[in-house]
């Protein structure tokens, strides 16, 4: 894959339909992609991968990349597309100014993934069937794809792209998604019990404000945690307070425009599950106003930005049994 | 650091009785930023104004807070005042220690310290406001009225009268609603035709009222002077301005077993037809569930028999826009369904029938002509048995928990009318209670018992069971005389309860107009502002508003025209200044504020902007139109940047207030 698209980039950099292309980097280590822009073929074939490591979400570099100079060329993954849109509907992305291109995914996995495996030095990686065969230090493992794929691949919501300019290889289908079963365990539990099972996660939170920073949803000209003038700007997770509602504010601000695209829980150095907080809000939206799929297309109103004569009423959380 | 007078108001013993006046006084007089703070038996009187004006100037105040009755009573009588001493009069909150304090509190300690607590919050507040300046906007002189039976046509009328422009919207084929289906009137016994349609005939001949027969309303926008409201006009599949009515389809067309809806069902009209004689617009209307041309292109027998060209099949639902300063609501009512009431027998015996049902029986243009006859069998009733409060007042969960006030009165007339004109008959009536309040009521009612000798039992009737031999088993019991009645009845006539139209929901949606939990749209002040929604603009005339009789749902449908016309006379109205404001330099350009506003006051702009870089960037900024914008707020809390914020009320007043209480 890998190959294929460094010769797409380069035949539409030769031909000008683009003048830099958007794709991954290798880092220090092997599974730390970086997203990195390449504006010649030599830079291509420098630096340019595309691996079983590849997870990052592209669309929030394309707010910025967008309004330069020239089109930029954009290798999109199936879920990638729902960001993309989404930011195309909230008027972030200018669509001109870029050339979308869709590459399939067959699941991806990542360092912390691998590690909880108990795998150390890692070297690289490469699919052998159902297995994945990781190369390390210490010799050759293998571990079945159900094990190595992350967790927000294992709950792939489809292989299809929702926009793009030009595919490469075959458009995939959607499929069946498992993504609420985690909800729904925390949805059961008692609200004392629900409260033990945050608090012992955020209490984790360092606020480094990585999973804002990476958040395509995050993505406003001046963060309300940035603005001196809003009152909770710049305040260290000093205590549980300010643990909790960093996060929760953070939910309430991207309700209705998450895509689901877990880079949140990805980033996050302490591997607090924080897209369970954004799930819990779109299980609630679906259950409420119907399925909803923010970036599905540029066009459909957002449940919470619109009203409809059959949009329930305040009364239905009690009238589920008080639930939520 | 603004200079801020407290005045605490007594409100005689409604707020003194449970709150200390004098310590909450006390109290606020050591907030910072307070260099006055003073208490008085009634700040709204004269004398209480004074002390207000004078502590403006004596202390040279820039804020000032009253800690009083609701901002809705009072708020812009205090502004008035602030005014009226040289201060901006955005420059004072009201601090609520009336209805959000000593009325909900029993002891004093606790009243005292929440009002202490209510006030500070309103300082916290004064402290970040800052004089706002308001505009004025332009009048639409014409007006609204929804809905066309006797409320709607009366303030129709009379705004018109005032030389206004006013449509009517109907959403049936013709004006005139229930009342065309009454037979007599009370308490005088008119005939309802006789006097209903000669003022419908007045709306059509009116040059300022335009009838927009069989439509709906289905979209208001704007507010108050500058409504936008788009109206469908359903397709009749006439061309109303070819229609003679002469009628010769009605007769002609082959489809004949289309159920009556003027004589509810009790006899079958045509597929092409008029709803009754008198009906306006007289023009003929098709009943495209019913009919063949439009259902699968057989027959076409009305387009052959008219001579004036007027059918057309393919005409369509038209949408027209129109420009509206005042809206008038007078949806009216309908009688329950009786679904929940088996144990009278309303579905298993065609001899049990509603009162509206008993008003067409008696009808000289009702299906019987006019003869009282058993719907079974044509027959003569000897003993009818009329049931009061059928889903009134019932607090079960099956009716309505209210008096529907009409039932009492036209029980009576029906009981005294089959008595004059039958005397042969024996006419009980059953009840809770006789409400006859009104003029001339009670006379009324005593004379259906004294001098036509109805029998008035008090009690309810437990179960109408239909016979073998085709009469009605009616058990009752008789609560004075204590005793079980079992009366042999040939009739028995439901007085269902009444209530609001099923399109008033949807419409107080459009509208934003508050209802009710009965459907009732509510009135902006029960015994004050009786004609007036909350929602400013907005009128409510007749049953829409509450149960109500003829005589006085007119009279609220004038006042509602005389409060129209108030309006309509004014060439500019005050806008209101505290309204959304965009931070340009935070905006996101997202449009999620543009997707919640209800006025269509945001629009966007590409405005170029200097970056720190020194570079300069084009972003996509909101810009609220400040004319247009009613201060509602939706757009502050969609927006997620934080860029929008409402004059008045920003997001750092409102935590000033929650971090005062919280303190």
């Amino acid at each position: 894959m890998q190959e294929m698209m460094t010769a797409k980039a380069k035949e539409l950099l030769q031909n000008g339909t683009v003048n830099r292309v958007l794709g991954w980097q290798a880092g220090e280590f092997v599974y730390d992609i970086t997203p990195a822009v390449f504006e010649t073929a030599e830079e291509l074939d420098a630096g340019f991968v595309y691996n079983d490591f590849c997870g990052n979400n592209l669309s929030k570099y394309l707010i910025k990349e967008s309004r330069k100079e020239g089109k930029v060329l954009a290798f999109l993954k199936p879920c990638d597309t729902y960001s993309f849109n989404q930011l195309l509907k909230e008027h972030r992305i200018l669509r001109e100014n870029v050339y979308v291109v869709g590459i399939p995914c067959d699941g991806k996995t990542d360092g912390e993934t691998l590690k909880a495996k108990g795998l150390e030095g890692i070297l690289g990686c490469v699919r052998e069937g159902d297995t994945l065969k990781v190369d390390t230090l210490y010799g050759e493992k293998i571990l079945p794809l159900g094990e190595a794929l992350t967790e927000r691949c294992k709950v792939c919501r489809g292989k299809k792209h929702m926009v793009y300019d030009e595919l490469l290889g075959e458009e995939g289908e959607l499929q069946g998604s498992a993504r609420f079963d985690m909800v729904e365990k925390l949805e059961a539990m008692t609200p004392d019990e629900r409260f033990a099972f945050w608090r012992g996660e955020l209490s984790r939170c360092i606020r480094c404000n990585a999973c804002r920073n990476v958040c395509p949803a995050c993505s406003c000209e001046k963060c309300v945690f940035d603005n001196d003038a809003s009152g909770i700007a710049n305040k260290a997770a000093a205590d549980s307070f300010e643990e909790n509602m960093f996060h929760i504010i953070r939910a309430f601000h991207v309700a209705g425009r998450c895509t689901d695209c877990g880079e949140c829980s990805r980033v996050c150095p302490q591997n607090i599950p924080l897209h369970l907080l954004n799930r819990k809000f779109i299980k609630d939206i679906n259950e409420l106003y119907g399925d909803f799929q923010a970036g599905e297309d540029t066009e459909s109103r957002a449940p919470l930005t619109n009203y409809q004569m059959d949009d329930v009423e305040p009364g239905i959380v009690y009238k589920r049994g008080g639930k939520g | 650091m603004q200079r801020i007078g407290v005045f605490v108001c007594w409100c005689g013993s409604n707020i003194a009785g449970t709150v200390d006046v004098k310590a909450v006084a006390e109290a606020l007089g050591h907030e910072p930023g307070v260099v006055f703070s003073t208490n008085y038996q009634y700040m709204c009187s004269e004398a209480g104004q004074n002390i207000i004006k004078d502590a403006i100037r004596d202390y040279q105040l820039t804020g000032v807070v009253i800690c009083s009755c609701s901002p809705r009573m009072h708020e812009a009588t205090f502004r008035k005042t602030a005014a009226a001493a040289g201060l901006n009069p955005y420059m004072v909150e009201i601090a609520n220690i009336r209805e959000q304090c000593s009325w909900i509190h029993k002891d004093m300690p606790t009243g005292t310290e929440k009002a202490i607590i209510l006030g500070r919050a309103a300082i916290a507040k004064v402290h970040l406001n800052a004089p706002l300046v308001a505009g004025t906007s332009p009048v639409a002189k014409r007006a609204l009225v929804i809905g066309g039976g006797i409320a709607g046509i009366q303030t129709a009328l009379d705004i018109a009268d005032a030389g206004f422009d006013v449509d009517i919207v109907e959403k049936q084929p013709t004006i005139g609603g229930k009342m065309t289906q009454l037979d007599k009137t009370f308490p005088t016994l008119d005939c309802a035709a006789c006097i209903l349609t000669p003022k419908m005939v007045d709306c059509a001949q009116h040059e300022k009222i335009n009838i927009y027969a069989y439509s709906e309303v289905t979209e208001v926008k704007g507010f108050v002077g500058n409504f936008t409201v788009t109206i469908k006009k359903k397709a009749r599949y006439v061309d109303t301005t070819k229609c003679t009515g002469c009628g010769l389809c009605t007769e002609k067309c082959p489809m004949k077993k289309v159920p009556n809806e003027f004589n509810l069902g009790m006899d079958n009209r045509r597929a092409i037809y008029i709803p009754f004689a008198q009906a306006v617009p007289k023009v003929a209307t098709i009943d495209p569930d019913y009919c063949n041309m439009l259902k699968n292109g057989k027959c076409g027998v009305c387009a052959k028999v008219c001579t004036a060209g007027a059918i057309d099949y393919k005409q369509q639902d038209e949408l027209i826009e129109e420009k509206y300063g005042a809206i008038v609501v007078a949806t009216g009512y309908n009688p329950i369904k009786l679904d929940n009431f088996d144990e009278f027998g309303y579905s298993q015996s065609k001899d049990v029938i509603t009162s509206l049902e008993f008003e067409r029986l008696t009808n000289a243009a009702g299906p019987t002509s006019g003869q009282l006859l058993r719907p079974s069998d044509g027959e003569h009733p000897h003993t009818i048995v009329f049931v009061q409060c059928v889903g009134s007042r019932d607090t079960s969960g099956c009716g309505k928990p209210y008096c529907s006030k009409i039932c009492c009165m036209y029980t009576a007339k029906h009981a005294m009318l089959t008595r004059e004109k039958y005397p042969d008959t024996d006419v009980y009536v059953f009840y809770i209670d006789v409400r006859t309040p009104g003029k001339n009521f009670d006379e009324f009612y005593r004379r259906a018992v004294e001098e036509y000798g109805v029998h008035y039992v008090k009690g309810m009737v437990g179960k109408v069971a239909p016979q073998a031999d085709g009469k009605l088993m009616v058990q009752a019991s008789d609560l004075i005389s204590n005793e079980q009645l079992h009366i042999q009845a040939d009739l028995v006539v439901l007085a269902a309860a009444i209530e609001p139209d099923k399109s008033a929901r949807p419409l107080a949606t459009m509208l934003t107009a508050s209802m009710d939990t009965n459907d009732f749209f509510t009135e902006a002040h029960p015994k004050l502002r009786p004609v007036e929604s909350p929602t400013a603009g907005i009128f409510l005339s007749g049953a829409c508003q509450g149960p109500k009789d003829i005589p006085e749902t007119v009279s609220q449908a004038g006042a509602a025209a005389a409060k129209v016309i108030g309006l309509l006379a004014k060439d500019q109205l005050t806008c209101n200044p505290c309204v959304a404001h965009s931070d340009e330099l935070m905006c996101n350009g997202c449009s999620s504020c543009e997707k919640v506003c209800p006025y269509g006051a945001i629009t966007y702009a590409d405005k170029e902007f200097r970056m720190p870089d020194r570079t300069v960037a084009i972003r996509r900024v909101a810009m609220v139109n400040e004319a247009v914008c009613q201060g509602c707020g939706a757009c502050t809390v969609a927006c997620p940047s934080g860029a929008m914020d409402l004059k008045g009320f920003s997001n750092s007043q409102i935590m000033a207030e929650v971090d005062a209480i919280c303190k």
